[in-house]
């Protein structure tokens, strides 16, 4: 993997809009690599500069300073037709005056492409994404996850050397962009194109991607391997954004932190005040006074089907939640008003930059 | 329910139901239809000699749109003004359309790509010339563009030319007077279509390699036609049929359809002749809307 040479590569991108004192940063200051073959996701929430950064290596946007490069060479300046690069995008943007077989051979007709060559490519990308029998429709007359497919292939019939996808799924029902979720991934590993994917939905991000930058303000607050990012946020905004977690905060002398509520961790970590994140799945719960246990009280059960979620009053009043797998051997039939014990593990506590 | 006291109300709602369609029906009837076949009788009437007519039958009306009788033997022989009066008003007419889709374009662009604050305030200024009588902003073009008019005293003023450029009184006054007059028909169809057009479209369609010609050609314009199509209607058919503006820009010779027509009610005092142009008028302008509107809806989408 990190033998992969760089697809796209921002350098220092800022992007901002308006002039003078109302000038507002989308992007202050970003760089990021982007490896060949990669499935790359920009995840945040919104207005948060993913979409911005995308249509910077699109090319819709130029930066306000810094640059953009495409397979080491500065595409900075280059216009978006130009440019190697394709993109799937939120409102699909489809063409409705052509079909959706004359949607998929835009890109190929208009870089002047032999017909032959248009016909046997639009047939190809047709079956890729199985809608063979739908090539001499209107788009108007496709469903939302066809029309997605179309535009997928749309995109990728020209066979660019990135594809951009901005939040292509959000339009979908919670069934169908499951579906759309797989069959991008298989789409991805089929073609071997880079994939820069934008998306708000942490889920999907976890999902499908290789690795992700979490951008929050303009920044990138964190890139790495979906595993790494959930088990090692760097930050409070990336432990929050990405899954639940409980925030706990106390005082370390270097060996022991003593949380507010006075139940002490041993945990390595720098001296002086400390912020630890810590997964509801991580935390245990066993019998009130069990040893290394911090008092609770349960104060309401949600029943989730797959899992229960506790929300546990600390004795210094603050909340936490942690989650049960059903059905868990030896898990704790808890009702509200139910005193129990909870242990921290030490190896699952992240402590945090901020 | 007793099926009479059934009978009695549903007649009683046939009655009030016709009743408040007259006045469409007196409208449809006498204002629409009416004077249409009073034109339509006339044209197989015989013409009198104040400019009335006489109630016998003569096709002599019709034939004389395309002939005209020898004074001395009486045979028919094609008829070259009537013919170079109705390739004149079919040429001016086409002509007009492609100049003012030429000059439309663009502004209807730039109207609808305005902050949709500000569009109301340019349309506004699109229509101010609808609120004075067309007969004076003809004259105010007359003013414009004759010998001694705006543009020739300033060319002149200016250096450019020596002797004033004679545009009045030639298919070119017409043709300018036209595309001013009609401009505003066909801006504002052109901006309801753009209105509607994505502009995300645009960007799809640089994404995928086409140039802002290709753009342009392969994308808006398919997309806009119905705007183009409606704009092009509204443009040509008054355009054939005017009077006002080819009188007063293109002086006695230059006549259009419309001062044809009006020539044979007034001095040509041959009322079947006007009666049967006018019908002619009416036909070909129907004919070429049927057969524009089906080429148009072919290869046109369905969703504008």
């Amino acid at each position: 993997m990190t033998t992969m040479p760089i697809a796209v590569e921002a350098r220092n991108a800022v992007k901002a809009f308006g002039q003078g004192a109302v000038a507002v940063k989308a992007l202050d200051d970003v760089s990021v690599q982007i490896r060949q073959g990669e499935f790359f996701t920009l995840l945040g929430p919104s207005g948060c500069g993913k979409t911005t950064l995308l249509r910077l290596i699109a090319g819709f946007e130029t930066p306000t300073s810094g640059q953009i490069l495409l397979g080491g060479e500065d595409i900075t300046h280059l216009p978006p037709n130009k440019r190697p690069v394709n993109t799937v995008f939120q409102s699909y943007a489809l063409f409705p005056h052509l079909t959706v077989a004359q949607n998929i051979g835009f890109g190929l007709e208009m870089q002047n492409r032999p017909r032959a060559e248009i016909k046997e490519t639009v047939a190809r990308m047709l079956a890729l994404v199985q809608l063979e029998p739908m090539a001499s429709r209107k788009t108007s007359q496709l469903s939302g996850g066809q029309q997605q497919r179309v535009a997928l292939a749309r995109a990728l019939a020209p066979t660019p050397k990135v594809l951009l996808l901005d939040e292509p799924l959000s339009a979908l029902d919670l069934k169908l962009r499951k579906e759309m979720q797989i069959e991008l991934k298989r789409l991805q590993m089929e073609t071997g194109i880079t994939f820069v994917f934008v998306t708000h939905d942490q889920e999907e991000a976890l999902t499908m991607s290789d690795r992700i930058a979490v951008m929050s303000a303009g920044h990138i607050q964190q890139t790495g391997s979906p595993r790494d990012i959930y088990t090692r946020p760097a930050n409070r905004f990336v432990a929050s954004f990405i899954g639940e977690t409980n925030f706990l905060t106390g005082k370390s002398d270097g060996r022991q932190v003593v949380l507010h509520n006075g139940a002490a961790v041993d945990l390595v970590t720098k001296q002086g005040a400390v912020s630890l994140a810590i997964r509801p799945e991580q935390l245990r719960l066993v019998a009130t006074g069990s040893a290394g246990a911090m008092p609770a009280r349960v104060a309401s059960t949600v029943y989730f089907g797959t899992d229960t979620h506790v929300h546990l009053s600390l004795s210094d009043g603050s909340q936490i939640v942690a989650r049960q797998q059903i059905p868990a051997t030896g898990a704790m039939d808890l009702k509200t008003g139910d005193e129990v014990g909870v242990i921290l593990p030490a190896d699952a506590l992240q402590v945090l930059e901020d | 329910m007793s099926s009479d006291a059934e009978k009695k109300a549903e007649a009683a709602r046939t009655r009030s139901a016709w009743l408040l369609s007259t006045p469409a029906l007196i409208v449809l009837v006498f204002a629409a239809s009416g004077p249409l076949l009073i034109v339509l009788t006339y044209s197989f009437l015989t013409p009198g000699q104040y400019g009335n007519v006489i109630w016998d039958f003569d096709l002599n009306g019709w034939v004389s749109i395309l002939y005209t009788r020898d004074i001395f033997d009486g045979t028919l022989k094609l008829a070259d003004a009537h013919l170079s009066i109705f390739w004149r008003s079919v040429k001016l007419s086409l002509l007009t359309t492609a100049i003012t889709f030429a000059v439309g374009f663009p502004t209807a662009w730039f109207i609808a790509t305005r902050p949709p604050a500000q569009r109301a305030f340019w349309l506004f200024l699109i229509t101010i010339p609808f609120w004075t009588n067309l007969l004076i902003r003809t004259v105010a073009i007359n003013e414009v563009i004759r010998n001694e008019g705006l543009l020739n005293t300033s060319l002149i003023w200016l250096g450019v030319i020596s002797e004033p450029i004679r545009i009045i009184y030639t298919d070119t006054a017409v043709l300018i007077g036209m595309a001013y007059v009609y401009l505003p028909l066909m801006v504002l169809p052109l901006y309801a279509a753009i209105d509607r057009f994505d502009m995300r479209l645009l960007e799809a369609g640089y994404d995928l390699y086409a140039s802002r010609w290709r753009v342009l050609r392969r994308v808006i314009l398919p997309i806009v036609k119905p705007g183009i199509v409606a704009g092009s209607i509204l443009v040509f058919v008054p355009s054939l049929g005017a009077y006002v503006t080819p009188r007063v820009l293109g002086g006695g010779k230059n006549m259009m359809i419309g001062n044809f027509i009006e020539l044979q009610f007034g001095q040509g005092r041959n009322w079947p002749l006007g009666a049967a142009l006018s019908m002619t008028l009416l036909v070909v302008v129907m004919v070429a809307l049927l057969v524009y509107v089906r080429a148009a809806n072919k290869e046109g989408n369905p969703h504008g």
